[in-house]
This record gives structure tokens, C-alpha cells and sequence, in this order.
């Protein structure tokens, strides 16, 4: 019950506790903005598993918007979505889907 | 980057009137074409674009802050302003809370990188606690000139 290291590795380790992680692309000519970043955070609170999103200087927490904003990420970086628990897998799944299809807004968004 | 670089200072407001979404993105615009920094030909379709992106889902994005903005051809450089609404004003906001910080954020079209600096630090420094809290409290635009300094020098907590 009482873990002296809750976070990060050592949740890694528990049985129940699956790990999955892919590499995506920021295909956005804009970068990682703030509508992208609400689709992700959303996209990321529909699942039960934690989601972190990695990029070269930082993890941040893939369910929030703040978070996501901080990583500043222009267009053509490569992150690192992450996701731990029972739904990992198909959390990873749709959320690169997302970066797959540029969150569905390179066409029509003009306005960030 | 960093707040001085974009936030217009005489453009800061610590009490709008406003108690809508509309009626605050104005105010704050007013602000900016008071100060010089938006021409006042362009106020309502700057007005109207902020809007628009309004349109394809809020920019609240929690804890009680709003990010409004736009790009617009007729800046040349990022401008942005800062309001403090104390009583909050409903914003359709992703957590459903009424928003008392606003950042609004005018961009140059060709600039899409100073954009997203400019919200890598606001939402950096919002995610400190005890900086909401204090521009929430603020009560002119001096109390938050100042808070918006120490946050560039070294941010208020760590």
C-alpha cells in the first residue's frame, strides 16, 4: 500500500502495469498549439492509463493542456507518447493517430 | 520568451468591466489599439478572428486562465495583452470553471514559433499555484506588471 517511489520507474514495474510507448511527428505547420493540445489532453483523459508525452527536454502529462503547451513543440518535432496501465496500448494507438492525421485541422485551420 | 516580450504594459487591465466571452476579448483589444499597438481599423476583424477561433473550441484551458487569440496580418510582431476579470466570467472553459486570467495574443501570420514560446510561458508559469493566485488578487495593472516581472527574473516560487 505504501510505495516510498510512486512515480515514474517504479510504476513501470508493476505487473498489472502495461508500458507502451510510439513515436510521433508534429506535422502541424503551426506546431503543438493550444486546439492540438486540447484534442490531445482530451483524447488522453479518455483512457485510464497514465499518459505522459516526451519531448527532448521534458515529460509532461499527456491529460493536460497545460502541460502540453509547455513542451513548445514546432512543427517537425519528434515526441514520445507514453502510456502506462491496463488500456496502454490502445491509449497509444489513438493519440498517434492523432499525430497521423495532423489532428485533423491542416487544412481548414487558418486561425492557431 | 518571456512575458516583456509581448505583454504591452499599458495594456494591462486589472478590472474588466466585461462579464462575457465577447465583451472581454473587446475590452482587451481596446486596450491594445488604446496603446498603439493595433490599429483601430483593424479592432473589429481582429475582434471577429478571435472570435472565430473561439468558434473551433474554447481557450480555456483551466485553472481558470483563457489564452483568446489570432493571427492577423496587420501586426508585425507578437502582441499580447493582459486582463484580470475578479468576479471570472464563463468562457466555456475545458474544465468548466469561470476564468479570471486572460492572455490575449495577437500574431503575425508568418510567425507561428513566437506564438507557441509565447504559450510554452504562460502556461509554464501558470502552473504555479502561487502565481494565479496573485493575479487573481492583483489590483491595478502595476500589481501585475510587477507579478509578470518577477516571473520573468525568476519565477515566483522556485
Amino acid at each position: 500500500m505504501i510505495r516510498t517511489a510512486a512515480e515514474g520507474e517504479t510504476n513501470r514495474m508493476t505487473i498489472s502495469q502495461q508500458t507502451v510507448s510510439r513515436e510521433v511527428v508534429v506535422g502541424i505547420p503551426q506546431g503543438l498549439h493550444a486546439r492540438p493540445a486540447d484534442l490531445l489532453a482530451r483524447e488522453a483523459q479518455r483512457w485510464q492509463s497514465r499518459i505522459e508525452v516526451v519531448g527532448s527536454a521534458q515529460r509532461v502529462d499527456g491529460k493536460s493542456i497545460l502541460d502540453l503547451l509547455t513542451l513548445a513543440a514546432e512543427a517537425g518535432t519528434r515526441l514520445v507518447v507514453e502510456a502506462t496501465g491496463p488500456d496502454a496500448e490502445k491509449a497509444v494507438a489513438a493519440i498517434s493517430q492523432l499525430f497521423d492525421r495532423n489532428f485533423n485541422d491542416s487544412e481548414h485551420q487558418t486561425q492557431s | 520568451m518571456k512575458f516583456s516580450d509581448f505583454v504591452t504594459l499599458d495594456a494591462i487591465r486589472a478590472h474588466v468591466d466585461a462579464t462575457t466571452k465577447e465583451g472581454v476579448i473587446r475590452e482587451m483589444v481596446q486596450a491594445l489599439v488604446d496603446a498603439g499597438r493595433i490599429s483601430v481599423d483593424e479592432m473589429e476583424g481582429i475582434i471577429k478572428a478571435i472570435m472565430k477561433r473561439e468558434d473551433l473550441g474554447s481557450t480555456g484551458i483551466g485553472r481558470g486562465v483563457a489564452v483568446p487569440h489570432t493571427k492577423h496580418p496587420s501586426v508585425n510582431r507578437l502582441v499580447g495583452t493582459v486582463a484580470v476579470s475578479p468576479q471570472g466570467i464563463n468562457f466555456d472553459s475545458l474544465d468548466g470553471e469561470p476564468v479570471h486570467l486572460f492572455f490575449l495574443l495577437v500574431s503575425p501570420p508568418d510567425r507561428p514559433g513566437d506564438h507557441l514560446r509565447a504559450l510554452e510561458n504562460i502556461s509554464r508559469q501558470l502552473r504555479d499555484d502561487a502565481f494565479c493566485r496573485l493575479l487573481k488578487a492583483a489590483k491595478t495593472p502595476e500589481d501585475i506588471q510587477h507579478l509578470l516581472e518577477e516571473a520573468d527574473s525568476h519565477g515566483i516560487v522556485s
